[in-house]
């Protein structure tokens, strides 16, 4: 057990350097830099001067040694100018070269500095994070049971008519993503064409004070899309396990129908989908990033757009790391987890 | 609460004029028609018949397990003498499991995987008897002890991947055993288990029926089983019974054409390829919706009669003087019934040529690394170790084993899917133990075939028939055109004896025993001079084995080539084979010509193997001998000789030699080798398993 | 003019429909007569299901199709007076009506919807088959050689499954990335596995036949090339090796990185599949038998297995275009690839979301479309899901 965490460890770690360069290299291109030159030194600047700007911000440098920097396995440049006034990469402004660091970059906790919000990337990701942990939690607080419970009542019984009334719903709900509920959403519960208005269209004021009015729409946004998919997910693993021969073992023992679905069928039956639950996080974010975006609410995804937006690399580059460590986290856990719920695989 | 008003002199199961039937989108199938036979208290009831003949829905009908689309359209069915086809489901489930108890096919498909043996067992008595947690357990270990399973404490803590088959097929049992049903239903319980692992779970299902008084339902395909299992018997085709009646009056004085039929076309002992060639059933068994009008049988039946068999619905007659013997023929006084069957002329033994195919210390070792999560120790697996032998032109070498023996492994290397790690394999003058199939010549590779086990497997289901068989030609290069290829084709589907019809045919709309003919087809499509036959007629009816295993001989006495049959099958390798090879772990434990295989001295698994195959005939009497414990894995083999594990004779061998070194190879006839440490003087005192009383 | 009622506005819309509903019609009735003799897509019709799915997909093709047709105004064309109209309002200079209502330049909400369905119609499937292509020609032998390949090309395809979607879009589809031309280098990489997928699939048969062979290798590889070059080649951008008389086919970099950054995400999960179904279908004993007469790996991938693979792969096809087409949604939503005056689904729905509560149609529209599409392919997919499971 212990050689498999190490194996699977080693080839998370892996995965994520190979990302993270990929982003590295495509957030590094030089029409990006060109542009962050332009508007850091004035837009009208000519390309001599852009290019001076490049060398003298260490932006010239290879890439792989730049990447290096980046993630603070090679020490952070350092360059004096003619005035003798030494600037690097670990060196702050009006602060002594002489005390600086060598080394700055993510593994230091140096996750560089916002050109658009002008500050610490560390620290916007930080609090952003928090907002969208939220809005996470009360995600995976209203799917995961309701998807779950979906997915048996339909599986329980093939070709009932429950089965199919909740498998049309599950289709139908698939089939709808965040960008289009959302919008439906907003125009029945809080626009003026339906009247209904329960809900607030924007959930801006959600990062002062949660309230049912202003978070009930993005998180029922998001939890339409994704309902569906586990459900089905579920669904399809219970009608598997209900036609089992060791369903009908327990059936011709005697076991009622209900003790049959709750003892026999629904622990082999939640294996299936708890992967596909745990792997369903990095599909969230995409969620996320609609919603955030739809609904106004200044989270994880809507900092991903905006410094997407703007070409704030080091705080898109703070983003992908976390997002994909998000998703390397999650398919890790999910892979243990699986190990833990089948006892075929676990004792062996 | 149910056996108050019930006598036991009743009969504890009567199923009467029962009929079945599915419903599908496009019209209603019946599946078992007028059915009804009776089962008292005690009696072992076996049901016999082909696959799609109503066994298994009769036992699913008794359960009232029916599924959606089946439905009881008639009849009733009395347990104790109430009606079980009325009931409600509330009333069913107390009889469930504790009044009757079913056993079915694929033992580790029948048990929960995620759950712990001792809860599975435990809920019985608790759901039935609201019986404690404490005395649940208590029964638990109790009749596990009763299915002689080792460690019971143990057991009931495992999961059920972590048993053995036969350990699960017991578990099983004993969780039908739990309540102490008054009924056992038994669907093919052994047919997924070892013919060794079979033998010791049918000698426990016997004593154990003696033991709690229990009335059995046994379902089977296999005559043998029944003779040794049961005290009645119901003959059943297509969705009738045709006879019924003891073992003794259907297996001696059988009264109907089907059943007769039925034993004519399995192997007996005495049976004979040249001499005494089974007899096939011609025609293929109906189907549900194209059964023809009056008898079932009547198109494949030799006594048929226009008018009098197709008139209309035929009732079962009972047959006089016998203890309820009856028989669903018309004609069943005016059938001398006694009269031998008219033989045709038998072939001329073919003359062995050559060596054609030579194995000279042949070994194969798998390197695997242990442990799931892999990373763990490398292991070597010994899948064949020092195999040599000899095939001849003409000759059929039978090679026998059970799971685990490497007779796959074999194939694989002889075929050139894998190469040897040792040794070498000569096909004429050519070693090839080194060259995998894609360096081989085309010559080799058409010289060289392979027919497969599953015939459901062994055709690619989205092309033509013709199509495949003309990709054969293709590849060995027969043939200077397309459309010499394809005269070629439909020449082949004519040796096969099939229809050139079907050559455009897709192969799901052929049967079983079609699909495996057509199989041969393509094996024998670049004039193959080995081929090996992978349990060729297993998978198939009984009634298609003796057809389709004609076939090949036919094909072999033709084409004089060289059959290496590969099967577990004792009484159809002694019918067909000239030499016999066992196998067991990796080794060649003797080889011999078929007689002195079958006759002693034996290897001591021969014997217990022998003695294993159950025969379908009432006067053979053999030698009881049970094999102790389950086949080694070939991952961890036991040191020593590989069958030291669960040999009878080891204790006759001095010294503890059996658990130190792999015996040698020992001549004990002219052609006849034994690897076994056994003196001289044991191996001669050794018993025939086998005897047949003169009849 | 007076503005129109609900009535009036459904019944003019059903009857701009006139030829979808023909085309529809002819369809059901010639399907339904012939179902028993068209294999897996007469099936189809057994499913009511089914059947509905099948009525929505061909109802957005054929709107497709007939878009030039149905459209009452031109998608572009703004008047001023008919910004964030209501549905039925009168044009002013009295040419008709805005069926849906303007959005907010004052374009008709109506046309561009059907318009927008060709555009959804032309690229999901094709950049779903594209996927296709590539997950089957690299999974086949991923899953039948197993071994060191299959590992280095299941942890390419992990990674790329790692990449959060957005975020890959995000920095794939922008004008920086196709300054740099790396999406032509892509394509270039991409588009060139269909067509060595057609050639092994005609070699790995006909190489007995060598004659026959070689005519229909040359035939494909002329011909197969050429659309080959004319599709990744393109005037002043660093791949131009087709001389401009011979390249054909143009597509504007923007749609060119749209269509190679989708086909990029769907890939690695096609290639899953394809490689799981291939580890079940090499144990069997057809395969083993084609291995026994000497029949090469790709024969024995692409014409043993592949075929009898197909079931689960057409029903991922139709799931996975409706995959594409929530995809191709999203890069508009975000204001990704296409132009934003591009009357794409996505597009209309992000240019209408702002004003969602005053003037909900020009998004609520296209929203509902989008999703009768998407909910079209999911419906077929599950009847031709159950029904290939039957029998």
């Amino acid at each position: 057990m212990l050689k498999f965490l190490i194996r699977r460890l080693a080839a998370m770690i892996f995965t994520a350097l190979c990302i993270t360069f990929v982003v590295f290299y495509l957030t590094n291109l030089p029409p990006n830099l060109e542009k962050v030159a332009k508007s850091e030194a004035g837009s009208r600047i000519s390309d001599e001067e852009v290019q001076s700007w490049l060398e003298k911000n260490g932006h010239a440098q290879p890439l792989l040694k730049r990447y290096g920097e980046w993630l603070g396995v090679v020490p952070g440049w350092t360059r004096t100018d003619e005035a003798g006034a030494v600037t690097g990469r670990c060196i702050r402004p009006k602060t002594d070269p002489a005390e600086a660091p060598h080394y700055c970059g993510i593994l230091q906790g140096d996750w560089g500095f916002s050109t658009v919000f002008r500050e610490d990337v560390s620290k916007i990701i930080a609090t952003r994070l928090g907002l969208t942990g939220l809005l996470m939690f009360w995600v995976m607080v209203t799917m995961v049971p309701l998807s779950l419970l979906i997915g048996v009542l339909a599986g329980m019984r093939e070709g009932s008519r429950l089965d199919r009334t909740l498998s049309t719903f599950s289709i139908a709900s698939t089939a709808t993503p965040e960008y289009v509920s959302g919008v439906i959403l907003i125009v029945v519960f809080a626009s003026k064409l339906v009247g209904l208005q329960w809900f607030k269209g924007s959930a801006n004021s959600a990062m002062d004070g949660l309230t049912f009015e202003n978070f009930a729409l993005p998180v029922a946004t998001i939890v339409l899309y994704g309902t569906g998919y586990i459900a089905r997910m579920t669904r399809a693993s219970m009608t598997e396990v209900m036609t089992a021969q060791y369903i009908r073992t327990a059936r011709l023992k005697g076991v009622s129908f209900a003790s049959v679905v709750v003892k026999h069928a629904l622990r082999n039956a939640l294996i299936a989908p708890f992967t596909v639950i745990m792997l369903q996080f990095p599909w969230l974010l995409n969620g996320v990033v609609i919603v955030e975006t739809l609904f106004n609410y200044k989270g994880f995804g809507w900092t991903l757009v905006s410094a997407a937006g703007n070409n704030d690399i080091q705080l898109l580059l703070g983003c992908s790391v976390v997002a994909v460590l998000v998703v390397l986290v999650t398919q890790l856990i999910s892979d243990i987890g699986y190990v833990f719920l089948n006892p075929r695989i676990r004792i062996s | 609460m149910t056996a108050t008003n019930w006598d036991p002199s009743q009969p504890i199961l009567e199923i009467d004029h029962l009929s079945i039937s599915f419903f599908t989108r496009l019209r209603e199938i019946p599946a078992v028609m007028d059915f009804s036979c009776k089962v008292m208290a005690g009696e072992a009831m076996g049901l016999v018949g082909e696959s799609g003949c109503g066994k298994s829905t009769v036992a699913l009908a008794v359960m009232r397990d029916l599924g959606k689309n089946g439905r009881i359209v008639g009849g009733t069915i009395k347990f104790k003498g109430r009606d079980l086809t009325t009931m409600s489901d509330e009333e069913l489930r107390h009889i469930r499991g504790k009044e009757i108890a079913m056993i079915y096919q694929e033992p580790m498909a029948s048990l929960n995987p995620a759950m712990k043996i001792g809860k599975q067992l435990m809920e019985v008595p608790m759901i039935h008897e609201g019986v404690s947690a404490d005395e649940a357990r208590k029964r638990a270990l109790e009749v596990v002890r009763d299915v002689r399973l080792p460690d019971p404490e143990r057991m009931l803590n495992s999961f059920p991947h972590q048993l053995s088959g036969g350990q699960q097929q017991r578990i099983v049992i004993a969780m039908a055993l739990m309540s102490k049903p008054s009924l056992l239903i038994l669907d093919e319980p052994t047919t997924a288990l070892d013919v060794t692992v079979e033998a010791a779970v049918v000698d426990l299902v016997k004593d154990l029926g003696e033991k709690y008084g229990t009335s059995m339902l046994f379902i089977s395909h296999n005559l043998g089983l029944v003779l040794e299992v049961c005290d009645r018997l119901c003959v059943m085709y297509s969705g009738e019974a045709v006879e019924t009646g003891s073992i003794v009056d259907v297996f001696n004085k059988m009264q109907h054409p089907y059943t007769q039929a039925l034993f004519r076309s399995i192997p007996l002992p005495g049976a004979d390829k040249n001499a005494r060639p089974l007899i096939a059933i011609p025609g293929n068994f109906p189907l549900p919706h194209e059964r023809p009008k009056g008898c079932n049988f009547g198109p494949r039946c030799s006594y048929f009669k226009a008018g009098q068999c197709d008139g209309g619905d035929i009732p079962m007659f009972a047959v006089a003087g016998d203890d309820r013997h009856e028989t669903r023929c018309v004609r069943v006084g005016e059938i001398d019934w006694a009269a031998k069957p008219q033989v045709k002329a038998g072939a001329a033994k073919t003359a062995i040529g050559r060596t054609v195919l030579k194995m000279d210390d042949v070994k194969k070792y798998y390197e695997v690394s242990s442990g799931m999560f892999g990373g763990g120790l490398k292991k070597v697996v010994k899948a064949n170790e020092t195999l040599s032998f000899e095939a001849r032109e003409g000759e059929t070498l039978a090679i026998v084993g059970e799971s685990g023996c490497g007779k796959s492994t074999f194939a694989k290397v002889l075929m050139g899917l894998e190469t040897a790690t040792g040794g070498k394999i000569m096909l004429y003058d050519r070693d090839i133990q080194n060259t995998p199939i894609e360096k081989r010549s085309t010559e080799t590779v058409s010289g060289v075939q392979m027919v497969f086990q599953n015939p459901f497997d062994t055709l690619n289901p989205s092309m033509t028939v013709g199509r495949q068989i003309i990709r054969a030609l293709e590849i060995f290069g027969e043939g200077a055109n397309d459309a010499e290829r394809r005269d070629r084709m439909l020449e082949l589907l004519d040796l096969v004896k099939l229809p050139r019809a079907f050559a455009d045919r897709m192969p799901r709309q052929l049967s079983g025993g079609q699909k495996q003919r057509v199989g041969i087809a393509r094996a024998f499509a670049g004039g193959a001079k080995v081929v090996v036959a992978d349990e060729p007629v297993s998978a198939l009816d009984v009634s298609v084995q003796a057809a389709v295993t004609d076939l090949l001989m036919e094909i072999q006495r033709k084409n004089r080539t060289t059959l290496l049959f590969i099967s577990h099958d004792l009484s159809i390798v002694r019918y067909l084979s000239d030499r016999v090879m066992v196998m067991y772990l990796g080794h060649v434990v003797e080889i011999g010509s078929t007689d002195q295989v079958f006759s002693p001295p034996y290897h001591p698994y021969t014997e217990a193997l022998l003695s294993a195959v159950p025969i379908a005939d009432t006067h053979v009497t053999k030698k009881h001998i049970v094999l102790e414990g389950e086949i080694p894995s070939a991952m961890n083999p036991p040191p020593g000789c590989p069958f030291q594990t669960r040999c009878r004779w080891k204790s006759k061998v001095p010294g503890g030699l059996c658990e130190k070194e792999v015996p040698p190879m020992r001549k004990v006839a002219d052609g006849h080798e034994i690897k076994c440490h056994l003196p001289e003087a044991e191996l001669a005192t050794m018993e025939p398993v086998i005897q047949i009383a003169a009849e | 003019m007076e503005p129109l009622a609900w009535g009036a506005i459904l019944a003019t819309v059903l009857r701009l429909f006139l030829p979808v509903w023909i085309a529809l019609i002819a369809t059901y009735a010639l399907s339904i007569a012939f179902k028993r003799r068209l294999g897996l897509y007469g099936k189809l019709f057994d499913s009511t299901v089914g059947m509905i799915g099948f009525g929505f997909v061909m109802f957005w093709v054929f709107t497709a199709l007939f878009a030039p047709m149905i459209e009452t105004r031109d998608v572009l064309s703004q008047i001023s007076q008919m910004k964030n109209v209501v549905p039925g309002t009168p044009i002013p200079d009295g040419s008709g009506h805005y069926l849906f209502g303007g959005d907010n330049l004052g374009r008709d909400v109506f046309s561009r919807m059907v318009a927008g369905s060709r555009i959804v119609i032309q690229i999901a499937p094709l950049a779903t088959m594209f996927a296709f292509m590539v997950g089957v020609t690299l999974g086949l032998p991923a899953g039948y050689y197993g071994g060191f390949f299959d590992t280095g090309l299941s942890f390419l395809a992990n990674l790329v499954l790692a990449f959060p979607v957005i975020l890959l879009f995000y920095l794939l589809v922008t004008p920086e990335i196709v300054q740099t031309g790396l999406p032509q280098y892509i394509a270039v990489v991409l588009f060139i596995l269909p067509l060595l997928f057609l050639l092994l699939l005609i070699n790995s048969r006909y190489y007995v036949t060598p004659g026959f062979r070689n005519i229909v290798i040359a035939a494909v590889l002329v011909i197969g090339g050429w659309a080959y070059l004319s599709l990744v080649s393109e005037a002043d951008t660093k791949i131009a090796v087709l001389p401009q008389a011979l390249d054909l086919i143009h597509v504007p970099a923007n749609i060119l990185i749209v269509f190679v950054s989708v086909v990029f995400v769907n890939a690695p999960t096609v290639f899953r599949i394809v490689r799981g179904i291939v580890l079940d279908i090499k144990t069997r004993d057809y395969v083993s038998a084609a291995q026994t007469r000497g029949e090469r790996p790709w024969y024995i991938m692409l014409w043993e297995i592949l075929p009898n693979a197909r079931g689960p792969l057409i029903v991922d096809f139709c799931l996975r275009i409706g995959y594409t087409t929530i995809l191709l949604g999203t890069l508009g939503f975000f204001g990704l690839g296409l132009s934003p005056e591009s009357p794409d689904w996505g597009s209309t729905i992000n240019a209408g979301r702002k004003l969602l509560t005053i003037a909900p149609w020009p998004a609520l529209v296209p929203a509902i479309a989008l999703m009768s599409l998407v909910l079209g392919l999911n419906l077929l997919a599950d009847g031709l899901r159950e029904e290939s499971l039957k029998d």
